[in-house]
């Protein structure tokens, strides 16, 4: 061993830590922009958003010096007791929460409000790494149970609160699994059967009348029809043009593949009557562009796509952009953050924002992939997968891509939790691969 | 098994997240433009400054018209919160139903923006209503101002104001529709001065519509022009009285200072109050006046084209001396053979003739003017005497339109050969055709403003200024110059019709001799303009007094028959108040201020009108 190779400064990844402080400056110059206030120009102004921000951004830089002095191990060994400490304080939230916009996920300790769920997910992918790596294969029934129950022991605690867009952050897990070894088919499945719901919602609204039988069913119905339809006509195919021995295994296919979608809309549509809240179903609806309610739920969606349209190819320039800076995209120093950039840099400021986190979360995955240690790798693709989810969720939510789901964009959104936890994110990263000449794990 | 080619699944996944994005955003801020319009029609606001329109003052620095605050009350939909329809309605006096169509047509026009809620509230009514307004989130007061007319006078000289119209608005570029504009009389002539410049700021405002500064640092934004006042030569006290003493007659009043064809009053009657069409009853009153079987909307004084009468005398007797075909000496007996005459003694001389108005007298003039033997056929002699003539009658201002500071004036008619020519054919007529032109009558005719000025001529001797009212625009000292013309008729034989029209008024056997003012001697003529239609039209012109005069008038009173009756007496009482601020004679006023020449044609329905509240 050499000394170079124990330095960690030497070995710290430069593209990411980069990339990482350019966010980091950017994310803060535009919540400065976003809750500007001439009165209170001082950057360090707690009064204002970003003092505040100014003063988490010092936090995270401090911590993140922290956990460039800490030893791989060191993390490896806190991963379970940081889950414990996670579940614990989740498992609070409820109790002693205060409800801040219909979602209970903040604890007040003292002077700060922290978000526990932005910490669990750090936890999570640590505990979730720690348990993948130190497995032969990801196979089996019992493994894929334990991982699942690593992911959703968080995630049930946080719907406890009621705060569905952190919840379903968790799902970025996901993709480490896949990575890991997890049936293709399962993502498969999954977009599957996220095209049937949509399809469902979009039909579920008309009535359509059936040829030759004299009677109007609803959209579902229809849906189901047609799948059946399909499938005879899969069967007949079959039949005439398969071999003989690969026809059981097709049959079985289609079967499933029926059943499954029959199922599955019938269950979908009283999930969707019946567990959503009303204001989720107008969100979705908004999304899909069933809706049209620019004054009600759809307002935010509509606001937000007209202060970064309004942007045009390079922006009003910053501090300039009135649409934000007045106060009519509700939520915009925080979820919302992203119209900002949108109004004030304009095209060339949202591409390059874009850029950046695709930059970034490629660079995760390269890092991983570099890796020696089965751990580094895993725990680099959870902070790729967290920092993809929530790029697609809170860019696709501003442009009119996705339902209006609550997540922060990561480093840009105003509030320290979230800032701290994408921070011990990417810094643990850094720090272990740092490690990848002189540790094998 | 290992799973390392997955790498490039999930690369791939990403990249092609961020591409779908940069598509999409690409589409959202540099190709579709709706967004961009949407932020303007949101954030942005046009505040239109209007200029408050220029006042309108007399001669004295009275105020003619001025402007009274009234109030609009304004919506923004969107800011509106649950309210009390009933009470909010009863608050500004409309019905329930009211507030809800009006609160459903803002919505429809924009949530964003202020829609009128109700227009033109007065002063009076706003104070109630200001202190419950703040109840009702999403209305608030905008504050404009109506014209007032504090002497409530004037009527058709001043004109009004009303709604641009649909023409005018793509003709004129500067208007936009609900606009106002200046409609007849000195409103409309000088609009442009009066209406300014309006200015237009862009403002950017919250989500609450509070404004939170200028649009691009006001770069867009146009200063207004304040509208200028207008300084005028009328006596407000002048017209008022002459208003009064026209009442319940039909005719007209024009009163103008010889000196500078200032107009000192311009009396048009029947009138109506200036305050009928201010505001949000101007449309019910203007259909109103529009029906009223006495048409009080018709300017007589500038519009109404009579035959001068036995004042066209002067005229002739003033062309026939300059041209030379009589002279002052030249007398010629009461020939009743020729055209109809009363009795009077035998004019010896042109002043005696002018006093005694003879007919044939004139008669013999006129022939002389046109028959001058220059060619031996009678037709071709009619010609060359008749254009020589019209000369001579055109500048006194007669035949072309008056170029008084008033929209819509009447020129009346100096017939000339190509007026003859066209009516019997070339060389179809002669003098004997057109004889009663010599006295007045027949072709030729005149606009009160028209007679006006001739007493103005009289006055001065054989010069006018053209009749005007306004003086000064924007400032008092700021004069206009209006232009100074001369007729073709010397100086000196104007002393000879002075005298006649002092003898008029002054000597026994005159035909005017109520316009008598004690102390000041008054030049006078009447004339009866004949009307096919009734009773004859009496004309008085004069001017006073007779050396350095100060006052010419035209008084018509329609159907009244001979011109001393009434013209002449309400002229007198006129220039009594204007020249000594005094009226020596009450049982004459009295009498002209209670006669009633219309009460036969007044058995229409009663004058209804909805007045403004004051």
């Amino acid at each position: 061993m050499t000394a170079v190779r124990d330095s960690i400064r030497a070995n710290m990844d430069r593209p990411l830590t980069a990339l990482y402080l350019l966010l980091l400056f950017a994310g803060w110059a535009n919540i400065y922009s976003a809750a500007y206030n001439p009165d209170h120009p001082n950057l360090f102004d707690t009064a204002m958003e970003y003092g505040n921000q100014s003063v988490w951004i010092v936090v995270c830089l401090v911590l993140g010096a922290a956990v460039m002095m800490v030893h791989g191990d060191f993390i490896k060994n806190m991963a379970v007791p940081a889950y414990s400490v996670s579940l614990l304080l989740l498992a609070l939230v409820p109790v002693l929460g205060k409800e801040v916009g219909g979602n209970t996920n903040w604890l007040q300790l003292g002077p700060v409000r922290i978000q526990p769920s932005e910490f669990a997910k750090f936890a999570t992918a640590l505990v979730l790494t720690r348990y993948l790596s130190g497995l032969q294969a990801f196979r089996g029934m019992r493994t894929r149970a334990i991982a699942t129950a690593i992911i959703l022991a968080p995630v049930g605690l946080i719907l406890l609160g009621k705060d569905v867009g952190t919840a379903l952050t968790f799902g970025a897990f996901i993709l480490v699994l896949y990575r890991e070894g997890l049936s293709g088919n399962i993502l498969l499945l999954a977009i599957g059967v996220a095209i049937l719901a949509v399809l469902s919602l979009i039909l579920r609204e008309s009535m359509f009348h059936i040829p030759f039988w004299g009677r109007e069913v609803s959209g579902q119905y229809f849906l189901i029809g047609i799948i059946t339809l399909t499938c005879l006509f899969a069967f007949w195919f079959i039949s005439r043009f398969v071999l003989k021995g690969q026809r059981k295994r097709l049959y079985g296919f289609i079967l499933f593949t029926l059943i499954g979608s029959a199922v599955f809309i019938s269950a979908f549509d009283f999930v969707f009557e019946n567990v959503l809240s009303e204001r989720h179903r107008t969100r979705i609806g908004v999304t899909l562009g069933l809706v049209y309610d620019p004054q009600g739920l759809g307002y935010n969606a509509e606001q937000s796509k007209t202060a970064i349209g309004s942007g045009g190819l390079i922006g009003k320039g910053y501090l300039k952009g009135t649409f934000t800076k007045y106060k009519y995209v509700p939520e915009q120093q925080t979820d919302f953050i992203f119209c900002t950039v949108g109004e004030e840099w304009g095209f060339a400021g949202t591409t390059l924002v874009v850029l950046l986190f695709g930059a970034l979360i490629l660079r995760c995955i390269q890092i991983g992939e570099r890796q020696r240690s089965r751990f580094t790798r895993i725990y680099a693709y959870c902070v790729a997968s967290i920092f993809f989810l929530h790029l697609m969720i809170n860019v696709g939510m501003a442009i009119g891509l996705a339902p209006v789901i609550g997540i922060p964009l990561p480093l840009f959104s105003y509030g320290g939790s979230s800032l701290v936890g994408f921070t011990l994110l990417l810094a643990t990263l850094v720090r272990l691969d740092a490690e990848r000449l002189s540790q094998l794990r | 098994m290992r799973f390392d080619d997955r790498r490039f699944v999930l690369m791939a996944t990403v990249i092609a997240v961020c591409a779908v994005f940069i598509v999409r955003l690409f589409w959202l801020q540099v190709v579709d433009d709706r967004w961009k319009a949407r932020a303007a029609d949101i954030s942005e606001r046009k505040i239109t400054v209007f200029p408050s329109r220029g006042l309108i003052y007399d001669r004295h620095g009275e105020l003619l018209v001025a402007n009274t605050p009234v109030y609009d009350i304004m919506v923004v939909p969107r800011e509106v919160k649950e309210f009390d329809t009933l009470a909010l309605a009863q608050l500004l006096g409309v019905t329930p139903k009211d507030v809800h169509d009006r609160l459903t047509k803002a919505r429809a026009y924009s949530g964003y923006k202020p829609s009128e809620f109700e227009k033109q509230v007065t002063a009076d009514q706003f104070a109630g209503i200001s202190l419950h307004l703040h109840k009702y989130p999403g209305f608030y007061a905008q504050s404009r101002t109506l014209r007032t007319y504090p002497e409530r006078i004037g009527a058709h000289m001043l004109g009004y104001l009303s709604e641009v119209s649909q023409r005018k608005v793509e003709q004129d570029p500067y208007y936009r529709a609900g606009d106002v504009i200046g409609v007849g009389g000195l409103e409309q002539y000088y609009e442009p001065a009066l209406r300014g410049r309006r200015g237009v700021k862009y403002v950017v405002v919250d989500v609450h519509n509070n404004v939170q500064g200028k649009f691009m640092g006001g770069q867009y934004d146009t200063l207004g022009v304040e509208g200028k006042n207008l300084y005028t030569s009328i006596d407000a006290r002048m017209q008022a009285y002459g208003e009064r003493l026209m009442a319940h007659k039909k005719g007209s009043i024009v009163a103008l200072d010889p000196r500078t064809g200032g107009i000192l009053a311009l009396v048009t009657s029947p009138s109506y109050d200036p305050e009928l069409l201010v505001g949000r009853v101007r449309n019910h009153n203007y259909g109103v006046l529009q029906r009223d079987s006495l048409n009080p909307l018709f300017d007589r004084a500038l519009q109404a084209q009579y035959p001068p009468g036995s004042i066209f005398k002067l005229v002739q007797a003033l062309t026939a001396l300059q041209e030379g075909v009589i002279t002052p000496q030249t007398g010629f007996p009461c020939n009743k053979a020729l055209v109809g005459c009363h009795n009077h003694p035998m004019a010896t001389d042109v002043e005696h003739a002018i006093q005694y108005s003879c007919n044939p007298y004139f008669y013999q003039v006129f022939k002389r003017e046109i028959e001058q033997n220059k060619d031996p056929d009678r037709f071709k002699d009619a010609v060359l005497g008749l254009n020589e003539w019209e000369g001579y009658v055109r500048s006194f201002g007669l035949g072309e339109r008056p170029r008084v500071d008033l929209p819509a004036a009447k020129g009346g008619r100096v017939p000339n050969t190509a007026f003859y020519d066209k009516r019997y054919g070339k060389g179809g007529w002669a003098f004997s055709t057109i004889y009663s032109v010599s006295i007045g009558q027949g072709e030729v005719e005149v606009v009160p403003m028209q007679m006006a000025n001739l007493a103005a001529i009289f006055a001065n001797r054989g010069w006018y200024i053209d009749p005007h009212i306004v003086t000064a625009i924007g400032h008092p000292d700021s004069l206009t110059r209006w232009e100074r013309h001369k007729t073709k008729v010397d100086d000196h034989w104007f002393d000879l019709i002075a005298e006649g029209m002092r003898r008029v008024t002054e000597e026994a056997g005159g035909t005017a001799r109520a316009a008598r003012i004690p102390g000041v001697t008054v030049c006078g003529k009447t004339g009866t303009a004949q009307n096919p239609h009734g009773k004859d039209h009496a004309v008085f012109v004069c001017f006073a007094p007779m050396e350095n005069p100060r006052i010419a008038m035209a008084v018509y009173v329609e159907n009244s028959g001979f011109g001393g009756t009434w013209a002449a007496p309400i002229a007198s009482l006129l220039m009594e108040q204007y020249l000594t601020d005094t009226i020596t004679r009450p049982d004459l006023e009295k009498r002209m201020l209670e006669a009633d020449l219309i009460a036969d044609e007044k058995n229409y329905k009663p004058f209804v009108s909805k007045r403004r509240k004051r």
